[in-house]
C-alpha cells in the first residue's frame, strides 16, 4: 500500500509538469534518425563541372534527390506527393533539375547545387499518353529548350522559365506515341508511334516552331506489342504481339522502309514470347526471353545479327556518348558472388573499354539497374563509374572494380517490424573491460563533474558531447537491464529481413529471404507481415529467438502462402515452408509450446484453420482450449463482420490434424446503402495493463472493461468516402461501432453526424481515440469514447475486499453479458494524421500518451489526461485534484512535445512502440521513408536516475559531509573540555 | 512532577532524615540538652510518625492524579496542533513507577491515563482519515486489481 502511494505521489508530481521537452544537447542521445530515397528508377550524373560531382536520381517512392558521389550522402531531397509518380529526369543548362511528373502534367525545374524550385509549368493535353521528356540543345528564340510529349500533345518549353514556346495536339484517337527523336544537329524532330496497334506511323516537325512537316504512315499485317527501341536516330526496332517476329524500321528522310525477321530465325531453339528491352543503344538493341538475354545487331539495310546470347541475369545501361560521335554501354553479368562490370563502345560488340568483376554481397540479390558515367583518367584514357540498384532495393557506386559506396534504400519501404532481444551477456567478459576502461571512465566522470560545476572549457564540452553521444554502453550486442538495447526486425518490401540495433541504428544483419525470392512456383512473392515466434525467457534460454516471415505467392488473396522462420540473432532462415493453401489471416494465440514457440493459427480463404507449428505438443496444448478459441473477419467491401469458432478437422480429402473448419457465430451486416466501413482498431496483443480499476475523485471507483476481444469499426457514408469536402455535412456521417469479437454484441455505437473520413484511430486498455473531419465545424476532431464495466461498480464493500471474497479477479466470459456504459468526449484537432499509436510500458502503471504522426511528418506526444471524458469546464476542487483538466474545445499542441524534435519522419507510415524494460519507458520507432528511434518516458524517467546524473559529485559530496562531520567533532570535543576545565 | 521529585523518598540520591530513630539508651552517650524530656517525645512519636505518613499518602495520591491528569493539558494542544499541521507522533512515558506504594490505589488514574491517551490516539486516527491515509474505502483496495483473465480468445481483422 505505501508503495503504491509512494507511486501515485510520483505520479501526481510528474503530472505537475506536462511538458517533455529535450535540451539541445541530448539530441542524438537516444534518439538516431536515418534518411532514404528508396529505389531508384533512373539516375543522372554531373560530373562535368568542377565543384562536387553528384548523381540526380528519381525514385518508386517518387522521390527526387541529389546524392553525393563521393560518399551517397544526400545532398537534398525531394518527396512528390503519393500521386505525382516521376516521370523522367534531366539536367539542363547543366544547373536545372528537369522532372516531368504526374502523368506528364507537371515540369518542373530545381536548382542544382541546392534544390529550390525554379519554375514550375502544369502541361495538359487532349488525351491521356505516354510521357516522354526529350532535353536538346536546340535553341528557339534564344532560349535553350526541352521537348515534352504528354497527354497527347508535343510542348516545346523554355529552359529558362519553363514557358511553353509552341506546343502540337495528336488527337488522333488510336495514336499511340512511342519515341520522339532528334537527330543530333537537325533542327527537327521525329514523332514515331503506332495507330490502331497494325499501323506505323511517323511525323516530322519542324523544332523552331511545331509545324508539321511531313507525316507518313504504313500498315503491317500483324499488330505491335510493348516498346520500340532505338537503333539510331532513324531507325527502331520493335517486336509483333505474338512475340515473335523482329520488325525494323527506317524512317529516313520521312520514307519508311521495313524488314520482318522471325525471332526463330535467328535463334536454333525456340525461345518462348520474347520482349524488347527498352535501351538507345546505336546499332544494338536487346531482346528478353525465358531464359535468355540476346543481343541483336543491325548492320545495313534492316540485316539482323545475334552478337550474344547470355543465360545470366543481364542488365544493360543506357548508351553514354564518350566523345564525338562514339557511344559506349555498361553490361553487367553475374557469375556466382561475383558480379562482371563490362563496358563496350556501341559500334564494336567484341572489344571491352572496361571489364571488372567485384565481389558482390548474395544479400543484395540480383542487379535490376545500371547506370554508367564516365571520366577522364590523368593518362587521357577513359575511366568510368556505375551506379547498381540491386534487388533489395540498395543503391551502390562502382569504380574501378570496387563499391565506393551503398546505401540501404530498401529501408524506404518496410511493411512490417517487430523487436527481438539481445543475448545475455555472460558472466566474465564485461568486468575485464571496465578493469581496463576504469582511466577513461574516471576521467569521463572527472570531465562530467566539470560541467556539473561549470568549470568546463568549450573543449572539454565538445569531448563530453562526444563521449555521451558515441557511448559504447549504448551499442553493445547484449541485453541492457533498462531493456533498451534491442533489434528492431523490419520486412521490407524486396523481400529482405533487416536487424537494426536500437542503440545506433545500425544493420546487424541483412537476409534476402530465399522463400520470398522469384521462382517456377512462386512468381510474384510479396512479404505480408512479421511475427514473434519463439521468444524464450524462462525454461528456453539457450536457444535464439526467432521471427516468422507470412508471404504469400502473388497478389490475389487465394495466392498460396509462404513461410519463413529466421533466427533473430544471426538472421538465418532456418525453415521455409510453401504452403499448399492461402493465407487470408494471421492469428498469434495466447498459448506457447515448451520450447516457447508461439502458436499461430492461419485463416486461408476458404476460411479454414490451420495450426502452426505443427508438432503434436502444439496440437494437445491447441485441444485443451480449443472451445475457446474463436476468429472474426471484416469484409470492408461489403460491410459484413462476420465471427467464426472452430469445429472439427477438415472435412476435406487429404488427412490434416493441424486443419480445422470453422463455423459462422455470427454476423454483423451494415447496410451497404449508408455505412461503407473504412478503419478498424484492436488492441496490441501484448499491451499490459496494470489495474481493472479507476479511481476517481471521492475516493470513488470505476471498473474499466478491458477486453482484448474489443473491436473498433468506424464507417462511413459511402459518398463521403472520397476526399475531404467532396459532399455537403448533411450527406456524410461516420459511424463507430465497438463490437465484442467473440459474442458479436455491439458494446456500443455512436453516430457523428456531418463528419468525414479518414479515420485514424487506436485502442488501448478500455479506451479508443479516433481522428477524423467535421464539415459542420471545418476542423479536424479527435474523440474518445471509455468504457466501463457497471456490472462490477457494486463492489463496494470494503470489508469483502479486505478478506479478498469478491470475483474481480475470476475468469471472465464474453458470454456473461456484462452491462458496459460508456464515456464520450470530442475535441477539436488542428492537423491531419498520417499515424496514431499509443505509448506502451512493460507493466502499464505509467500514464499513457497518445503518440500522432502529423501530417508534417512529425510526431507529437499528446498526454491522454487531454482526452478524458470526465472533463468539465469547472471541474470539482476533488476532480482538480484528481489531474482532470479544465475542458477546452480544441487540444493544445505544445511545440516542446514534438518527440522527433527538429526532424522529420519524411513519408511518415506508422508509428511502433515497444514496452522497455523500465516502467517509465517506453522505445518508439517511426517509420516510412525515414527511419526514426527515440526513448520516451511520458511521466519522465521517475525509476532511474537520468543519464547526465554526475556520480562524481555524489561521492565527492559524501566525503566532504563525512569530513566535515569529523571536523565539527573533533572541535566541539576540543570545546567541551575547555568548558570542563574553567 | 519536577516538584514532587525533589522532595519525595525514592528516586533522590541523598536525603536527611530529620525524624530521629534512635531511641536506644546505647546511642545515647551525649546527654539530652537541659529542659529536654525524652518521656514525652518517646510517647507522642509513633502517633506523630502515623499522622505524618497519612499526609504523605494523601500527598502521594494527589501527585499520582495529578500526573494522570497530565496529559489532558496536552490533549487540546495536540488536538490544536494536529489540526494545525499534519500528524506527529508523540512518546507518552509512563511516569507511575514513583507513585507506587501499596497504600495508593493507581488502578483509577492509568485508566485514565490510558483513556486519554486513546482518546489522542484515536484523534491521530481521524486526523490520518482525513488526510485520506487509512484504506477505509474500496478504492484502496482495488487500486492495483490486475484485470480479470478472459475465458475466451478471439483474433482476425480485415483479410490481408
Amino acid at each position: 500500500m505505501a508503495i503504491m502511494s509512494f507511486i501515485f505521489a510520483f505520479f501526481f508530481f510528474s503530472s505537475l509538469q506536462p511538458i517533455l521537452s529535450l535540451y539541445e544537447d541530448q539530441v542524438g542521445l537516444m534518439d538516431w534518425h536515418q534518411q532514404y530515397i528508396g529505389k531508384v528508377k533512373q539516375a543522372v550524373f554531373h560530373t562535368h563541372k568542377t565543384g562536387r560531382k553528384r548523381v540526380v536520381a528519381s525514385t518508386e517512392q517518387n522521390i527526387i534527390a541529389t546524392l553525393d558521389l563521393r560518399s551517397g550522402e544526400i545532398f537534398w531531397r525531394h518527396v512528390l506527393g503519393p500521386n505525382d509518380v516521376v516521370d523522367g529526369i534531366d539536367i539542363a543548362l547543366g544547373k536545372y533539375v528537369i522532372t516531368l511528373s504526374s502523368g506528364g502534367s507537371i515540369l518542373r525545374a530545381w536548382n542544382l547545387p541546392d534544390g529550390q524550385m525554379v519554375w514550375e509549368s502544369s502541361l495538359h493535353g487532349p488525351k491521356h499518353s505516354k510521357s516522354l521528356l526529350l532535353t536538346t540543345n536546340l535553341i528557339i528564340e534564344k532560349d535553350n529548350s526541352l521537348i515534352v510529349f504528354s497527354n497527347g500533345r508535343l510542348n516545346a518549353v523554355s529552359c529558362i522559365d519553363g514557358e511553353v514556346l509552341w506546343k502540337k495536339d495528336f488527337e488522333e484517337e488510336s495514336l499511340e506515341v512511342q519515341q520522339v527523336i532528334q537527330p543530333p544537329g537537325s533542327d527537327f524532330i521525329y514523332v514515331v508511334g503506332f495507330a490502331a496497334s497494325s499501323q506505323f506511323e511517323t511525323y516530322k516537325i519542324n523544332a523552331k516552331n511545331g509545324e508539321l512537316l511531313k507525316h507518313e504512315s504504313t500498315a503491317f499485317s500483324g499488330r505491335f506489342s510493348g516498346e520500340v527501341s532505338l537503333v539510331s536516330s532513324e531507325t527502331v526496332a520493335a517486336l509483333d504481339s505474338t512475340g515473335s517476329i523482329l520488325l525494323t524500321i527506317s524512317f529516313h528522310n520521312g520514307k519508311i522502309s521495313s524488314q520482318q525477321t522471325p525471332v526463330s530465325n535467328l535463334l536454333e531453339d525456340s525461345p518462348g514470347l520474347a520482349v524488347i528491352i527498352h535501351s538507345s543503344v546505336t546499332g544494338i538493341f536487346a531482346i528478353k526471353t525465358d531464359a535468355a538475354t540476346i543481343f541483336i545487331r543491325v548492320i545495313g539495310e534492316g540485316k539482323l545479327e545475334v552478337v550474344e546470347k547470355t543465360n545470366h541475369e543481364t542488365v544493360v545501361s543506357d548508351a553514354l556518348s564518350i566523345s564525338e560521335g562514339q557511344q559506349a554501354f555498361a553490361l553487367v553479368q553475374h557469375a556466382g558472388s561475383n558480379i562482371h562490370l563490362t563496358v563496350k563502345p556501341a559500334h564494336d560488340w567484341d572489344s571491352n573499354l572496361l571489364k571488372e568483376s567485384i565481389k558482390m554481397d548474395q544479400q543484395r540479390g540480383f542487379v535490376h539497374k545500371v547506370f554508367i558515367n564516365n571520366y577522364i583518367r590523368t593518362d587521357r584514357s577513359h575511366g568510368f563509374r556505375a551506379l547498381i540498384v540491386m534487388e533489395d532495393h540498395s543503391l551502390l557506386l562502382l569504380q574501378q572494380g570496387a563499391i565506393v559506396w551503398s546505401r540501404e534504400d530498401g529501408l524506404a519501404s518496410i511493411i512490417d517490424v517487430t523487436t527481438s532481444e539481445l543475448p545475455v551477456e555472460k558472466a566474465g567478459v564485461s568486468v575485464a573491460k571496465v578493469e581496463l576502461n576504469l582511466f577513461e571512465w574516471l576521467k569521463g566522470h572527472v570531465l562530467k563533474l566539470k560541467g556539473t560545476l561549470m568549470l568546463a572549457t568549450p573543449e572539454d564540452i565538445a569531448a563530453i558531447q562526444y563521449m555521451r553521444l558515441k557511448s559504447s554502453e549504448k551499442s553493445k550486442m547484449t541485453r541492457d537491464h533498462n531493456g533498451f538495447r534491442k533489434l528492431l526486425i523490419a520486412l521490407t518490401r524486396a523481400g529482405k529481413l533487416f536487424a537494426l540495433h536500437t542503440g545506433d541504428g545500425r544493420i546487424v544483419w541483412s537476409h534476402l529471404l530465399q522463400s520470398l525470392h522469384k521462382s517456377e512456383s512462386c512468381r510474384q512473392p510479396i512479404g505480408l507481415n512479421l511475427h514473434q515466434w519463439q521468444v524464450p525467457h524462462h525454461h528456453a534460454l539457450d536457444e535464439n529467438p526467432s521471427v516468422l516471415v507470412v508471404g504469400r505467392c502473388g497478389p490475389s488473396s487465394d495466392a498460396l502462402g509462404v513461410l519463413s522462420l529466421v533466427d533473430s540473432y544471426t538472421g538465418k532462415e532456418f525453415s521455409s515452408l510453401r504452403l499448399v493453401h492461402s493465407v487470408a489471416q494471421v492469428i498469434p494465440l495466447p498459448y506457447t509450446d515448451s520450447t516457447e514457440q508461439r502458436l499461430h493459427l492461419l485463416i486461408d480463404a476458404d476460411k479454414h484453420a490451420h495450426l502452426y507449428p505443427k508438432t503434436p505438443e502444439a496440437i494437445d496444448i491447441f485441444q485443451s482450449e480449443f472451445s475457446n478459441v474463436y476468429w472474426y473477419s471484416v469484409d470492408d467491401d461489403n460491410g459484413i463482420i462476420k465471427g467464426y469458432a472452430l469445429k472439427t478437422k477438415c472435412s476435406g480429402n487429404v488427412a490434416d490434424e493441424f486443419c480445422f473448419d470453422s463455423r459462422e457465430l455470427w454476423s454483423i451486416v451494415l447496410p451497404s446503402e449508408s455505412e461503407k466501413i473504412i478503419t478498424t482498431a484492436t488492441r496490441k496483443l501484448n499491451e499490459a495493463v496494470h489495474t481493472q480499476a479507476k479511481l476517481i475523485a471521492d475516493q470513488d471507483v470505476m471498473y474499466k472493461y478491458i477486453s482484448s476481444n474489443l473491436l473498433f469499426v468506424a464507417t462511413v457514408a459511402p459518398k463521403a468516402s472520397g476526399e475531404i469536402g467532396s459532399v455537403t455535412p448533411e450527406e456524410s456521417w461516420l459511424v463507430v461501432y465497438l463490437i465484442d469479437t467473440v459474442t458479436g454484441r455491439v458494446l456500443h455505437r455512436m453516430t457523428h453526424h456531418g463528419s468525414q473520413g479518414p479515420v485514424q484511430a487506436v485502442l488501448s486498455e478500455n479506451w479508443v481515440v479516433y481522428h477524423y473531419f467535421n464539415l459542420r465545424a471545418h476542423r479536424y476532431e479527435m474523440s474518445v469514447i471509455e468504457i466501463y464495466d457497471q456490472s462490477r461498480a457494486d463492489n463496494k464493500d470494503v470489508w469483502k475486499l479486505v478478506v479478498g471474497n469478491h470475483n474481480l479477479t475470476s475468469p471472465v466470459s464474453s458470454y456473461s453479458r456484462a452491462e458496459v456504459i460508456t464515456k464520450s468526449q470530442s475535441y477539436f484537432f488542428t492537423h491531419s494524421l498520417k499515424a496514431i499509436a499509443v505509448t506502451l510500458t512493460v507493466k502499464g502503471i505509467t500514464s499513457k500518451q497518445l503518440l500522432i504522426g502529423t501530417i508534417g511528418d512529425q510526431v507529437l506526444a499528446l498526454d491522454k489526461r487531454f482526452l478524458d471524458p470526465r472533463r468539465s469546464v469547472n471541474p470539482t476542487q476533488a476532480e482538480r485534484e484528481e489531474g482532470i483538466i479544465p475542458l477546452t474545445d480544441s487540444l493544445p499542441i505544445i511545440p516542446q512535445s514534438y518527440i522527433t524534435h527538429s526532424l522529420r519522419v519524411e513519408g511518415l507510415q506508422s508509428i511502433i512502440t515497444v514496452a522497455a524494460k523500465l516502467e517509465s519507458t517506453t522505445l518508439v520507432f517511426a517509420h516510412g521513408l525515414d527511419l526514426f528511434f527515440t526513448h520516451y518516458a511520458p511521466s519522465r524517467t521517475y525509476d532511474s536516475l537520468t543519464e547526465d546524473f554526475s556520480y562524481a559529485l555524489l561521492l565527492i559530496t559524501i566525503v566532504a559531509l563525512v569530513a566535515a562531520i569529523f571536523v565539527t567533532w573533533i572541535l566541539s570535543q576540543r570545546k567541551e573540555l575547555q568548558d570542563r576545565w574553567r | 512532577m519536577e516538584k514532587g521529585k525533589g522532595v519525595l523518598g525514592a528516586g533522590r540520591r541523598w536525603a536527611v532524615d530529620f525524624s530521629d530513630n534512635s531511641t536506644a539508651p546505647s546511642s545515647r552517650d551525649i546527654p539530652d540538652p537541659p529542659g529536654f524530656t525524652r518521656a514525652s517525645v518517646d510517647q507522642d512519636d509513633s502517633a506523630v510518625s502515623r499522622q505524618k505518613k497519612d499526609a504523605e499518602a494523601n500527598w502521594k495520591a494527589q501527585k499520582a492524579w495529578e500526573v494522570a491528569q497530565a496529559p489532558f493539558k496536552n490533549l487540546l494542544m495536540m488536538g490544536f496542533m494536529m489540526w494545525m499541521a499534519g500528524s506527529t507522533v508523540h512518546l507518552f512515558s509512563i511516569v507511575f513507577e514513583p507513585y507506587k506504594d501499596n497504600k495508593v490505589e493507581l488502578l483509577g488514574p492509568k485508566l485514565l491515563f490510558i483513556a486519554l491517551n486513546l482518546g489522542g490516539l484515536a484523534l491521530g486516527v481521524w486526523k490520518l482519515n482525513t488526510l485520506g491515509l487509512l484504506p477505509t474505502h474500496a478504492s484502496d483496495w482495488v487500486s492495483s486489481l490486475s484485470p480479470a483473465q478472459e475465458v475466451e480468445y478471439s483474433g482476425g481483422g480485415i483479410p490481408l
